[in-house]
């Protein structure tokens, strides 16, 4: 008996040993790639011709970064662009998928469930099965080079109104609506100063999602946005595939890196509530 | 008194609600029946708007049906999908084992954590260019490595050429897949599992099921809804695939190995003819196939938990019935 128990405290060790190794291996696999990468961006393109993987730092990233600034790709630019359509269409999804959600658990009206049996009907269609249609309609109107149609769309986020709506069936109770009628307060005034507070939680996580997800499309920009001035990160990333970047390793990396950092920057500080935030939301929807 | 007060709010329910329908309607609803129309048309042509229905009904989606490209396009996205959904689940359930059982009390799981899921959220543009550089010709990095401890000699001493290649294009998509998401499929699973009542694994360590028939029997079972939601989602998602192949694609395109749908839509709208209309009939089809194997999987998982719940409530009406006659019988 004694033994046993001995000898499966050791196969739980041998056990655990394992499992570190290969949890650690996954990690320098995720790390690498973004570490060799920030490592080529200080190196000089002959440096890198010679031997691609170096884990030292070089000394060139002044000269890449020159070589950059000759080129088509603006980071600024992108950044720019990015910022804007992201930040705006952040916005507005947490906003009126709030509203909506606040429309459906918090009164009763006659067509309340079918819209809401409509939203979770509608919730999985995919943006890109609507592309040419929508290509068509802003080309029509001649609006293809206006962020506005990358940030308007935003407004109507079924997947979203889903997730508020359940966080508000748990955590909102009527009673403080009511006090607040009493008081006089109208609904609207009620929606924006008590019921927004309260969503809090489930707004920061969202937005970061949102987010996220916004400054990372690459499929509408690309369709949408012909002209530079108006191009977004990863359409800029896209630019480093044309033959100007050939031989030009070292910029590319510079080039991607610094499309890279702010997210990382953002992930890092923002990990632990985007970590959770996956969970919440797989867990729930 | 009470249902005074909901009846004279009712209205602000329709209000809240108008400008979500509005945005719907016109960029969501109105260009899903645009596309729909313009499939039946003959679109062609930079910057051409005028629609004239096309000689024969459904001459574009016939034509899409026997088109070789999309055959092709539908095959590879099907299969990069299945061959990183597998081992990407299989990964992912791994880890969930490990990182949730008690009694091997594994350090550090937060960290693993946030670094697993960091290349998720990375722009997916700049991790296939990435992965072009890292996997370049002659001179990658990983040819680098190659090389350098001589685990692949060609014969110019040049490094393989991966993207001239059409297992490796494939080979290297699937990988990136794989490496973006199984973190997330992880997260949500651990977060799944550390849900399950704890009760249900102490009764069964009481009970002397070792750690393998737990996972089998208790944690799998418990976590299934979940993971038919990663399944679903996953599918969506893969089906969809186009930021990857499409930027690995201008690297070296064998034989069209990277050519998925979406790539293929985008290709015949965006460039060369402008053929609008097919790649609309394409996105309807693509658009009719999600819905039905979104249905398919929804309803397979429904059906079986509402039947179990039906069954539960026919034995219930039963016992009652029987106790009612019991005690009936009884109070007489």
């Amino acid at each position: 008996m004694a033994q046993s128990t001995l000898s499966k405290k050791q196969n739980n060790r041998v056990l655990q040993v394992f499992v570190y190794i290969v949890s650690i291996l996954m990690l320098i696999l995720s790390v690498l790639p973004f570490w060799i990468m920030f490592v080529n961006a200080t190196r000089s393109s002959e440096q890198i011709q010679q031997h691609a993987i170096s884990l030292i730092p070089g000394v060139n990233l002044q000269m890449n970064w020159m070589v950059l600034q000759g080129k088509d790709f603006s980071v600024i630019t992108g950044f720019k662009n990015s910022l804007i359509i992201s930040g705006f269409a952040t916005l507005f999804s947490v906003y009126f998928s709030c509203l909506t959600a606040y429309a459906i658990s918090a009164y009763e009206w006659k067509l309340k469930r079918p819209f809401f049996s409509f939203i979770m009907a509608v919730m999985m269609i995919p943006g890109t099965v609507t592309m040419i249609g929508f290509y068509q309609m802003v080309y029509k109107i001649g609006m293809t080079n206006n962020l506005l149609m990358l940030i308007l769309p935003a407004i109507a986020n079924p997947m979203m109104v889903f997730f508020m709506r359940q966080y508000m069936e748990a955590s909102l109770s009527m009673e403080i609506v009511e006090s607040a009628r009493i008081d006089g307060a109208r609904e609207f005034y009620t929606f924006n100063k008590i019921i927004i507070p309260i969503m809090k939680p489930a707004i920061a996580t969202q937005a970061i999602f949102t987010f996220v997800a916004n400054w990372n499309n690459l499929f509408i920009p690309l369709v949408l946005l012909t002209d530079k001035e108006n191009y977004t990160m990863p359409l800029m990333v896209s630019l480093l595939n044309g033959d100007i970047y050939r031989v030009e390793h070292g910029a590319v990396y510079l080039a991607l890196s610094l499309t890279v950092i702010p997210l990382v920057i953002v992930y890092l500080i923002l990990s632990k509530y985007i970590v959770e935030g996956v969970a919440m939301g797989s867990v729930k929807g | 008194m009470d249902k005074r007060k909901h009846i004279s709010y009712a209205k602000y329910g329709y209000i809240f609600s108008i400008p979500f329908v509005i945005a719907f309607l016109i960029f969501s609803l109105y260009p899903i029946l645009y596309t729909l129309v313009i499939g039946f048309t003959d679109l062609q042509g930079i910057g051409k708007t005028e629609l004239h229905l096309a000689k024969t009904p459904f001459e574009n989606f016939i034509s899409m049906f026997n088109n070789a490209s999309f055959k092709k396009a539908l095959g590879n996205t099907a299969g990069l999908w299945i061959c990183n959904f597998i081992p990407q689940l299989g990964m992912a359930l791994l880890l969930t084992a490990w990182y949730t059982d008690k009694r091997m009390k594994i350090k550090g799981k937060g960290l693993f954590k946030i670094i697993f899921y960091l290349p998720n959220i990375i722009t997916a543009a700049s991790v296939a260019i990435l992965f072009r550089a890292l996997f370049g010709y002659p001179m990658g990095p990983v040819n680098d490595f190659l090389t350098r401890f001589g685990l692949y000699h060609s014969e110019d001493g040049r490094g393989f050429f991966f993207f001239n290649d059409k297992f490796s294009t494939r080979a290297i998509i699937v990988f990136i897949q794989f490496w973006m998401w199984y973190g997330y499929t992880m997260v949500t699973l651990v977060s799944a599992v550390i849900g399950i009542d704890p009760g249900i694994f102490e009764a069964a360590e009481l009970d002397g099921a070792n750690r393998w028939q737990q996972f089998w029997r208790i944690t799998i079972p418990c976590i299934r809804p979940i993971m038919l939601f990663i399944l679903v989602t996953s599918m969506i998602g893969g089906l969809n695939m186009f930021d990857i192949p499409q930027l690995l694609n201008n690297a070296g395109n064998p034989d069209g190995a990277s050519l998925t749908v979406n790539v293929l839509i985008y290709a015949l709208a965006f460039k060369g003819k402008y053929q609008y209309n097919k790649a609309a009939a394409t996105s309807v089809i693509m658009f009719v196939l999600i819905v039905a194997i979104s249905l398919l999987l929804f309803f397979s998982l429904r059906d079986k938990d509402e039947a179990a719940a039906r069954k539960a409530r026919k034995r219930d009406m039963k016992e009652r019935k029987m106790q009612e006659k019991v005690y009936g019988k009884a109070g007489f």
